[in-house]
């Protein structure tokens, strides 16, 4: 698999990066050695090997189900470039 | 035990301008778990908050935070398994679906593409007595819900409030092997009875709590009956996927108006894209949601933040122990138990609530009467008084009870069980001390009666000539009694009488 310069803009517009169109050829190169290094892990064989999720036997940790959160709408807000009447006010999105 | 078999409902055809089609109907039904916290945040999931007063700093999507699973969720997701016959999967793993959108602040949603927590189950889709369609589901997954952007507050900006954001839903997903908008509608509302049983989504589609993605193809007669033999999907056509659907109604006008816009196109010699498409109800017409396109490559990826989820066996059993009497084995219960039609055992059963009513009505009585009652009286009469919820019907299953017992005994007759019905529904009180207080009781001394016939015959001897030639008029002396019993008469005995009267 490789990635053009196409595929390079199409990834970052998915993303939300802006990439000026004169840095996409090297990010295009960039993500096909990243690309290329995967292929050569993908020689090494692993069958019958189950996929490590966690360093050390853990277990998912689980919580109740009780309310412990909440209440706290200022906070929520604080970062907010701009928040109305409890809401967070965006540039208008509609379908 | 009772046996039912069904005969599967025929497939919905539609004309098109050259050629009869078929339709081929498969859904994602999106169902709130009904919990008191999200799916990975202890914040509430109570619906009508202030805004963004429900919200965790995890659900905010700010940086450094991290989820953690609530356990009940997984506890509800098993039920709602359980409940579908479905096969509950040991080992399930969240994954990330990528896109942006202002409701969701991390920038994806946790969800579970690749093992879901449940995987292939059943739901027999009643259509009327005696047919049922099996609708096969293919996988149920938790995922987070999505924060709600308000659109009409201002001019130029959107509200985002993420009280929502985080809570659990349920995807629950089918094949398609729904045939028709009827179906399609009667699928979503016995998946929300049954997890109205479970206790696992209350249903409730107004608030959005449930909601449908419903998607559509058509094909040629034949076609369908070979994709199931093959399950090849070649043999069917390119399906529309209708988002977001929270009504029942919507959904069966939605299906119908897409499968008509596919049928003009294709006898037209085009083809359909596949798509994503909105209903819009005013206009009555579905049209593309050109900004979903691009959104669609969502890069899916196991979420590092979270670990497997491993269940143990023996968890589950415990939860399959614990699980209610589901509506299709109530509903054969209460036929075999107490003799009901299955239509009335249907009806008395759409609802937990219902049904949990109906059994202490009918208990060590007479079945059938005590479902006549609850239908036809009891029903309408709440209907009637701004469609009133069986729970809180003024009147008590206890008092219905007794209200059936003073017929049964042969105490009031059923005319005057009818208003001493509207009493206790209006009053309160004890049945059998109001038939008492008011005088209500059924007239069964022959002699009484009997007065009383001799007193409208001695009033009117011209309507005894004529009766006396004319049998059928006897008619009109028993309404002449009952009338002046003010119904009280046993109306078997006044019948007699009367005919005894005029013969001699």
């Amino acid at each position: 698999m490789s990635i053009d310069t196409e595929t390079a803009r199409r990834v970052a517009k998915l993303a939300r990066i802006a990439v000026d169109d004169a840095d996409l050829p090297v990010l295009a190169s960039e993500l096909n050695g990243i690309l290329n290094f995967m292929e050569q892990l993908n020689e090494v064989d692993v069958e019958g090997v189950e996929p490590m999720t966690s360093v050390t036997p853990m277990r998912l940790k689980r919580r109740e189900d009780v309310v412990t959160d909440g209440s706290q709408q200022e906070a929520v807000l604080a970062n907010a470039p701009d928040a109305r009447e409890g809401f967070f006010a965006v540039p208008k999105v509609v379908e | 035990m009772l046996d039912l078999t069904y005969d599967a409902p025929k497939p919905k055809i539609i004309a098109g301008a050259k050629q009869d089609w078929e339709l081929v109907i498969g859904l994602e039904v999106h169902a709130q778990v009904a919990t008191n916290a999200k799916l990975f945040s202890g914040a509430s999931t109570l619906f009508g908050a202030e805004p963004n007063s429900n919200v965790a700093f995890v659900d905010a999507g700010m940086p450094g935070m991290l989820p953690v699973i609530n356990e009940e969720c997984v506890a509800q997701a098993v039920r709602t398994g359980l409940g579908l016959k479905a096969d509950i999967n040991l080992y399930s793993a969240f994954d990330r679906k990528n896109y942006f959108y202002p409701d969701l602040p991390p920038g994806y949603q946790i969800s579970q593409l690749y093992h879901p927590i449940v995987g292939e189950g059943e739901v027999l889709v009643d259509m009327a007595p005696g047919i049922a369609r099996v609708v096969r589901i293919e996988r149920i997954h938790l995922e987070q819900d999505a924060g709600k952007s308000i659109h009409d507050m201002d001019p130029t900006m959107s509200f985002v409030d993420l009280n929502r954001t985080g809570v659990a839903l349920m995807e629950i997903v089918s094949r398609p092997d729904i045939r028709g908008p009827e179906e399609a509608a009667a699928y979503v509302s016995k998946l929300r009875q049954i997890m109205r049983y479970l206790g696992t989504c209350d249903g409730n589609m107004q608030n959005g709590n449930l909601r449908a993605d419903v998607n559509v193809s058509i094909c040629q007669p034949g076609a369908y009956e070979r994709y199931q033999e093959t399950q090849d999907f070649s043999h069917l056509g390119t399906r529309c996927e209708i988002k977001n659907m929270n009504s029942l109604r919507f959904i069966q006008q939605a299906i119908d108006v897409e499968a008509k816009r596919q049928i003009a196109i294709v006898e037209g010699g085009g083809e359909v894209v596949q798509e994503t498409r909105l209903y819009d109800p005013d206009k009555g017409e579905t049209r593309s949601m050109r900004s979903k396109e691009e959104a669609h490559d969502y890069r899916y990826f196991p979420d590092p933040d979270l670990l497997p989820l491993e269940i143990e066996q023996s968890w589950v059993d415990d939860i399959a122990s614990g699980l209610p009497e589901l509506p299709d084995e109530k509903r054969l219960r209460f036929m075999e138990e107490f003799g009901l039609s299955e239509y009335d055992a249907s009806v008395l059963t759409a609802d937990v609530a219902n049904a949990a009513y109906f059994e202490e009505v009918a208990q060590a009585g007479d079945g059938k009467l005590a479902a006549n009652w609850v239908i036809n009286e009891l029903f309408g009469r709440l209907k009637k008084d701004d469609d009133k919820d069986i729970t809180d019907s003024p009147v008590s299953p206890g008092q219905l009870r007794d209200i059936i017992a003073l017929i049964t005994k042969g105490d009031i007759s059923g005319k005057i069980a009818k208003d001493l019905f509207e009493i206790v529904y209006t009053e309160g009180g004890n049945p059998a001390e109001i038939v008492d207080a008011r005088g209500m009781r059924q007239v069964t001394d022959t002699g009484a009666i009997e007065a009383a016939v001799d007193e409208i015959i001695a009033a009117n001897p011209a309507q005894v000539e004529k009766a006396k030639a004319n049998p059928k008029l006897a008619g009109w002396f028993v309404g002449q009694v009952m009338k002046a019993t003010g119904g009280k008469a046993n109306p078997k005995a006044v019948n007699e009488i009367v005919a005894k009267k005029l013969g001699s």
